[in-house]
């Protein structure tokens, strides 16, 4: 047993040295003919992109391409992201149905009727484009659709473990899932909800859990590029507005009514508390949607940031202080991984039990 | 600013993808692994409250062996002492008996040896008188051989008979 601890903690410190490793040979050789910019370089791994970049050789980048969906004014048009050669500064037009397209920094803009190249203002946003309608297969998207791959692998097979044993003992698989679904329902699900409810709640409880955990570890694995979905204030907006459906939907009497006339205070506190209430419906599902995005690309912007010292300073010297620095931001947003899907998690389910909640 | 407004193509795919991964885990995963955990919850805690209930069941049944065996006990404690009582009884009752027979045969001998007592008395009253009778006779014929013991014989008896 000690003997895999420590095993397990040297493959995780290798893991990680060749994660920061990754990234600072990337961000060399992508930028290596021009002054290292380290907001370009963080912001273009926190961001999400078009293709999945893999890695760059001999100053080649080698990139997954993926595809282009767009709605314009003529309708569906469709490509695959190589066709912008890697170019993310709006220098590749690509033309389809007689439409021109770019790519500003991994926004696809639409050139306007007859335009030919793309013009900025002063503060750098296309003039002469606009954007199209996009429902483009991004990297993000991409990696979504792998974790949920991973997810099913998983869960699916652990589930007909039970099945076919019909003694109920966990096996393989099933027994690491297993205390981890019992983790949620047994330390989430029911002291938060409530011994009698918590049943309703359960399924979408343990797949956002497992949904976030499982990508929030995929934002931290090298080969995957700062495939930061989880940090992406679009999927945790996905799913805090998920969390705000739930609780609105399921909302009983008892819960309308602390919102709308608080029981119990005065009447002219029911009138002040009304709109704070009404607010704070709201709130709490923004509150989620940014501590998640805030909390994992934090935490990517920092390991980026020190890797980044060494090319500002350009010298190596610095290379063991920051390796060892993002090392150990990396031990730690391990760590987050699963704190901020746990979080996540039981204020979904704390947000369900106050929406269910019988007058007392 | 970027980095903080929601793209909209992420956010549809999110939802899409969101849904479908809910839809497909409640059904085939969360479904069977919850309902296999609670099954196994409910058949421990069965399987704990029978065992619980077969201990009490032996408490039970050692407590009825304790009180069957204390019962045997007592009730031959019970048997040994009557016996015993039995026993005793017997033994006096014996001795009262042959006590009984005992003096009962005493006494009759000793009525037996009365009345033998008495024939014998009588028998040698009987002898002794006839013997005296016979002595006086032959005293008497003795005396009245000769004429003056005669007379002095029968003054002396007149004398008595004055006296009285």
């Amino acid at each position: 047993m000690t003997f895999n601890t420590f095993k397990r903690v040297v493959f995780t410190v290798l893991f990680l040295s060749v994660f920061s490793l990754g990234f600072a040979k990337d961000s060399k050789d992508g930028d290596a003919d021009k002054a290292f910019n380290a907001k370009e370089m963080i912001m273009h791994h926190v961001k999400d992109a078009y293709g999945m970049h893999i890695i760059d050789i001999n100053g080649q980048p080698i990139s997954i391409p993926l595809p282009v969906i767009l709605f314009t004014d003529n309708g569906l048009t469709t490509f695959m992201s190589s066709e912008f050669h890697h170019d993310y500064n709006g220098e590749v037009i690509v033309e389809k149905n007689g439409q021109r397209f770019v790519n500003v920094h991994e926004k696809i803009y639409q050139l306007n009727e007859g335009e030919t190249a793309v013009m900025y203002d002063a503060e750098h946003h296309p003039t002469n484009a606009e954007r199209p309608l996009d429902f483009s297969i991004t990297r993000n998207v991409f990696m979504m659709w792998v974790s949920v791959v991973v997810l099913l692998l998983i869960f699916l097979t652990a589930a007909r473990r039970y099945r076919k044993s019909g003694d109920y003992v966990p096996k393989g698989i099933a027994s690491f899932v297993e205390p981890l679904v019992i983790f949620v329902r047994d330390e989430i699900g029911k002291p938060m909800i409530g011994e009698h409810k918590y049943k309703r709640f359960m399924p979408y409880l343990l797949t956002v859990f497992f949904f976030i955990w499982i990508n929030n570890i995929f934002g931290l694995i090298p080969i995957l590029n700062g495939a930061n979905l989880s940090g992406n204030i679009a999927f945790t907006f996905a799913l805090a507005f998920c969390t705000f459906l739930i609780t609105t939907f399921s909302g009983n009497k008892n819960y309308w009514k602390h919102i709308f006339w608080m029981p119990g205070v005065p009447v002219p506190m029911k009138i002040f508390l009304m709109p704070i209430e009404i607010v704070g419906m709201f709130v709490k599902p923004i509150s989620l949607m940014i501590r998640l995005f805030a909390n994992i690309t934090a935490g990517h912007i920092i390991i980026l940031a020190l890797m980044s010292l060494i090319f500002i300073f350009e010298t190596v010297a610095v290379a063991p202080v920051s390796v060892a620095f993002s090392l150990f931001i990396g031990i730690i947003e391990i760590v987050v991984t699963a704190i901020q899907a746990y979080i996540f998690t039981v204020l979904s389910a704390l947000y369900f039990g106050m929406a269910t909640e019988e007058a007392h | 600013m970027d980095l903080i407004t929601p793209d909209f193509g992420l956010v549809f795919w999110s939802l899409i993808t969101f849904a479908i991964l809910l839809i497909v885990l409640r059904k085939f995963a969360w479904k069977p692994i919850l309902g296999a955990v609670e099954d196994r919850e409910e058949g421990i805690r069965s399987a704990l409250s029978s065992a619980e209930n077969a201990r009490k069941e032996m408490e039970n049944l050692k407590a009825d062996n304790e009180r069957i065996l204390q019962e045997a006990r007592n009730e031959r404690e019970a048997m040994l002492k009557d016996a015993r009582e039995m026993k005793n009884k017997m033994i006096s009752d014996a001795k009262d008996e042959a006590q009984a027979q005992a003096s009962k045969m005493i006494e009759q001998a000793q009525v037996a040896i009365e009345s033998e007592k008495k024939a014998a008395m009588a028998e040698l009253k009987n002898h002794v008188a006839s013997l005296s009778v016979d002595i006086a006779e032959k005293v008497v014929r003795q005396e009245l051989s000769n004429k003056d013991k005669q007379l002095k014989l029968v003054e002396d008896m007149l004398g008595e008979a004055t006296l009285n």
